[in-house]
C-alpha cells in the first residue's frame, strides 16, 4: 500500500533521513518510535510530499508520488494526515473543517458534502458538535475533528504525527479509541507516537528510528521485550523510566 | 469677539459660498471612494501575487511598494502633475490625485495584507495541502479568511489617513473642499470659508474615526 | 517589403533613443542640477530642521496626552478622546492652512515656521497620544502594583516601569507615525516655508526643467526608505508573535 525506497532528505547540511526503506501492507498498522530529532516527522511528511524527498521513491498503491508528472493534490486526498497541533481551521465550524476538501477537491455539492461530513464526525463521536468552532472544543475533540477531516476523504493510508502529544492526559484516551476503531475497520496506518501501551496492543510492527535511520523493526513484543540494539534499549529505558 | 465672528463665522459669506463648498464635498467624496476601491483592490492583488514567492516579481513589488510608502503624497502628486508632462504623460489633476493616492493606499494595503498572510500559522497551509487543496484554494479558503480578519484594524486606520490626504489634491487644482474654500477665502478676504471646509471635513471624517475606534476594539488583537 | 519593415524598425529605434534622451534631459539633467543644488541643499536642511523640531514636540505632546489619560479621570478622558479624534479627523493640510491664514485674522502675527509648528503639533500629538495610550493600557495592573509595592511613587512608576514596556510594545506604531510626521513636513511647502519640496518647485520655476522635482523625490526616498524597511521588519516580527 505504502512503500518507501531509499528515501533521503537533507536540510542544507543536516541529513534528516539517510535512506529509509519501508513497506506498509494493506490494513497494517506500523508504529514509529525514536528520540526527538531522529527524523520521524520528516519521514511522515515525505509520505505526502509536505517535504520533498531529496532522493528515493515513495509509492502509494503503486504510484510514485515523487515523480514530477503525478498530480500531487489528487494523490494527497488518498493520504490522510493528522498533526500534533491539530491545525483545525479556526474560522470554520467542525463541519466546515471536514467538508472543505470534499467540496473543493472532490467537488461535491454542498448537501452531499455535509452528509458525508456529518457521517465522518459521527464516526469520531462528535455528531452533536458539528456546528461548534475549534475554539469551543477541547483538545481531544479538536483532534478527533482533525481525524474526521482526513477520514471523510476516504484515504487509503493515514499518517499520524504524535496525535496525542499536545493533549492533557485525560483526553488521550478518546483519541486512541478512535484510532483503535479505525484499525479494526481495516485502515492502513503509519503512526508516530510515544503511546507505548497503544503500540503494544494495536501495532502490527514497531520501527525504532535514530539519527535518520531505521535501527530495528519487529513485532511490538519483540521490540519492547527483547530489543537487539543498544540504542533501542537505551531509548526504551529512558521513556519507560526503568 | 466681534472680530472673531466677522472673520470666522460671517453668515453672509457662509450663505454665498455654501454651494461651492458643497460642490467640493462631492468631489472629495467621489475621489475618496474611488481611491479606497482601487487602492484596496490593487493592494490585495499585489499581496496575493507576492504569495506565489516568485523572486524577481517579489523584488519588484517590494521596491515599488517601499517607494510609495516612503514618498510624501504631496511629492508624488507634484511629480506626476508637474514633471510627467515633460516626457509626454499628461493627466488631469483629478486623475493625478486618484492615481497617486491609489498607489499609496495600495502599497500600504499590500504590506498589511502580506503581513497578515505571513502571520497565519504554517500548520494551516500544511493541513489544507495534506487534504489535497491546491495552493490557490488554500490561500482563498483557509489563509485569506484568517489573514483578512487580522488586517481589518490597521487597514481601517490607514484608509482614513489616506482618504484625508485628498485635501492635498488642492495643489494640483482638483476642485475639492480645500480648493473651493481657498478660492472663496481669497475672493472674500475672510476666513469663514476655511472654517466651513474644516466643518465639512469633520462631518465626513469624524464618524470614520469613531468607527475605527470601534473596529479596533472589535477586531483588534490583544497585545 | 522587408525593406519597409526594416526602415520602420530603424525609425522606431530612433524614436526610442530620442525618448531616452528626452527622459534624461528632463528628469536627470546634471547641468540643471548643478545650477540649483544650493537651493535644494537649503531646502533639505530646512526639512531636517522641521523634522528635528516636529517629531520631539509631537512625542512630548503625545506623552502628555497619554499620561493624563492614564489617571482615568472620567471627564478628563472624555476631553482627551475628543481632542484626539477631533484632530485625527482633520487633514493636516487643512489644519495647516487654517492656522496659517487664521491666526493673522485673529490679530496674532507669528513667523510662518511657528504657524507650521503649531499646526503639526496639534495634529501629531493626537496620533502619538493615541499610540502611547494603547501602549500604557497594554501594561497589566500587576506591573504598577509591583512597582508601588517597592515604594516607587506614581511618577516614578510611570517613568521607570510602565513607559519603557509601553514603548517597546508599540514601537512599530511609533516609528510608523514618525515616518508619517516626516512626510507631513512636505506640506509646509504649501504655505511657502522654504523646505525641500518648496525649493524644488522654486528651482523648477527658475530652470523650466523638472529635474529638481525628481531630485527632491529621490532625496525623500533616500531619507525615508531606511525607515520603511525597518518598519517592515518590526511589523513582521510583532505579528509573528501573536
Ligand atoms: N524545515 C526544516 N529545516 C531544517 N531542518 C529541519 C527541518 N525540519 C526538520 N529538520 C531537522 O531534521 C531533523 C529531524 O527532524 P524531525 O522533525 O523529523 O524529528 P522528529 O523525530 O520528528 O523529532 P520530534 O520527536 O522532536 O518531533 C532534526 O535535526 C531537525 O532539526
Ligand atoms: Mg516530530
Amino acid at each position: 500500500m505504502l512503500e518507501l525506497e531509499a528515501v533521503r532528505k537533507s536540510f542544507g547540511a543536516i541529513e534528516a533521513l539517510k535512506g529509509i526503506d519501508l513497506l506498509v501492507a494493506r490494513q497494517e498498522l506500523v508504529f514509529i518510535i525514536g528520540p526527538s530529532g531522529s527524523g520521524k516527522s520528516t519521514l511522515l511528511r515525505c509520505c505526502n510530499r509536505l517535504e520533498e524527498p531529496t532522493a528515493g521513491r515513495v509509492l502509494v498503491d503503486g504510484v510514485d508520488i515523487v515523480s514530477p508528472d503525478v498530480d500531487i493534490n489528487e494523490m494527497r486526498r488518498h493520504i490522510g494526515m493528522v498533526f500534533q497541533s491539530f491545525n483545525l481551521y479556526p474560522h470554520l465550524s467542525a463541519l466546515g473543517n471536514v467538508t472543505l476538501a470534499l467540496r473543493r477537491v472532490l467537488k461535491m455539492p454542498r448537501d452531499e458534502a455535509n452528509e458525508r461530513g456529518r457521517a465522518a464526525l459521527d464516526g469520531v463521536g462528535l455528531a452533536e458538535r458539528a456546528d461548534a468552532y475549534p475554539n469551543e472544543l477541547s483538545g481531544g475533540q479538536q483532534q478527533r475533528v482533525a481525524i474526521a477531516r482526513a477520514l471523510a476523504l476516504e484515504p487509503k493510508v493515514m499518517l499520524f504525527d504524535e496525535p496525542t502529544s499536545a493533549l492533557d492526559p485525560e483526553l488521550v484516551g478518546s483519541v486512541l479509541d478512535v484510532m483503535r476503531t479505525m484499525r479494526e475497520s481495516g485502515m492502513t496506518m503509519l503512526v508516530v507516537s510515544h503511546e507505548m501501551g497503544f503500540a503494544r496492543e494495536a501495532a502490527d510492527r514497531v520501527l525504532f528510528m535514530d539519527e535518520g535511520e531505521v535501527v530495528e523493526a519487529g513485532s511490538p513484543a519483540r521490540i519492547f521485550e527483547s530489543p537487539e540494539h543498544a540504542r533501542t534499549r537505551e531509548f526504551l529505558r529512558r521513556v519507560t523510566g526503568h | 469677539m466681534n472680530r472673531i465672528a466677522e472673520n470666522f463665522f460671517d453668515l453672509e459669506v457662509m450663505a454665498k459660498y455654501l454651494p461651492s463648498i458643497l460642490d467640493g464635498v462631492l468631489v472629495t467624496i467621489q475621489l475618496a471612494i474611488l481611491i479606497v476601491l482601487s487602492g484596496l483592490a490593487l493592494g490585495f492583488v499585489l499581496a496575493v501575487v507576492r504569495a506565489f514567492q516568485i523572486r524577481a516579481v517579489n523584488w519588484l513589488i517590494v521596491l515599488v511598494v517601499d517607494a510609495f510608502r516612503a514618498l510624501p503624497p504631496i511629492v508624488i502628486m507634484i511629480v506626476f502633475y508637474f514633471a510627467l508632462p515633460f516626457v509626454g504623460i499628461s493627466m488631469s489633476g483629478f486623475v493625478v490625485a486618484w492615481l497617486s493616492l491609489t498607489l499609496v493606499l495600495a502599497s500600504f494595503a499590500e504590506e498589511i495584507f502580506w503581513t497578515g498572510i505571513l502571520s497565519v500559522d504554517r500548520g494551516q497551509w500544511e493541513a489544507a495541502r495534506s487534504t489535497g487543496l491546491g495552493f490557490l484554494q488554500t490561500l482563498r479558503d483557509v489563509v485569506l479568511p484568517q489573514a483578512v480578519r487580522l488586517t481589518i484594524p490597521p487597514l481601517t486606520n490607514r484608509t482614513i489617513v489616506i482618504t484625508k490626504s485628498t485635501a492635498i489634491a488642492s495643489v494640483v487644482a482638483v476642485p475639492e473642499i480645500l480648493t473651493q474654500a481657498s478660492a472663496a477665502q481669497a475672493f472674500s478676504a475672510n476666513t469663514t470659508p476655511l472654517m466651513m471646509a474644516a466643518v465639512a471635513y469633520l462631518v465626513i471624517f469624524l464618524p470614520l474615526v469613531v468607527l475605527s475606534r470601534w473596529v479596533e476594539s472589535r477586531f483588534g488583537w490583544k497585545r | 517589403m522587408g525593406g519597409v519593415a526594416l526602415r520602420l524598425e530603424a525609425l522606431s529605434r530612433a524614436r526610442e533613443a530620442a525618448d531616452v534622451e528626452a527622459l534624461i534631459y528632463n528628469f536627470f539633467n546634471l547641468e540643471v542640477l548643478l545650477k540649483v543644488h544650493p537651493l535644494l541643499l537649503k531646502g533639505f536642511w530646512m526639512t531636517i530642521q522641521l523634522c528635528i523640531l516636529v517629531v520631539p514636540l509631537g512625542i512630548a505632546g503625545g506623552l502628555v496626552v497619554a499620561v493624563a489619560y492614564s489617571f482615568h479621570v472620567r471627564w478628563l478622558n472624555w476631553l482627551l478622546i475628543a481632542y484626539v479624534d477631533f484632530f485625527r479627523s482633520f487633514p493636516p493640510l487643512v489644519l495647516l492652512i487654517l492656522v496659517f491664514y487664521g491666526l493673522p485674522f485673529l490679530g496674532i502675527e507669528v513667523p510662518s515656521l511657528i504657524a507650521v509648528l503649531i499646526a503639526f503639533l496639534l495634529n501629531t500629538a493626537s496620533y502619538y497620544g493615541e499610540i502611547f495610550r494603547a501602549g500604557i493600557e497594554s501594561i497589566g495592573r500587576g506591573q504598577r502594583e509591583a512597582a508601588r509595592s517597592t515604594g516607587l511613587n506614581g511618577i516614578q512608576t510611570m517613568v521607570f516601569v510602565v513607559l519603557p514596556q509601553a514603548v517597546r510594545n508599540v514601537l512599530p506604531d511609533l516609528i510608523s507615525n514618525t515616518l508619517e510626521v516626516m512626510k507631513f513636513t512636505a506640506l509646509a511647502s504649501v504655505v511657502a516655508l522654504p523646505e525641500l519640496l518648496r525649493m524644488g518647485r522654486v528651482a523648477q520655476g527658475l530652470t523650466y526643467n523638472p529635474t529638481p522635482l525628481i531630485a527632491v523625490a529621490l532625496i525623500y526616498l533616500a531619507l525615508l526608505w531606511p525607515i520603511v524597511r525597518l518598519l517592515s521588519r518590526l511589523e513582521r516580527r510583532t505579528m509573528a508573535k501573536r
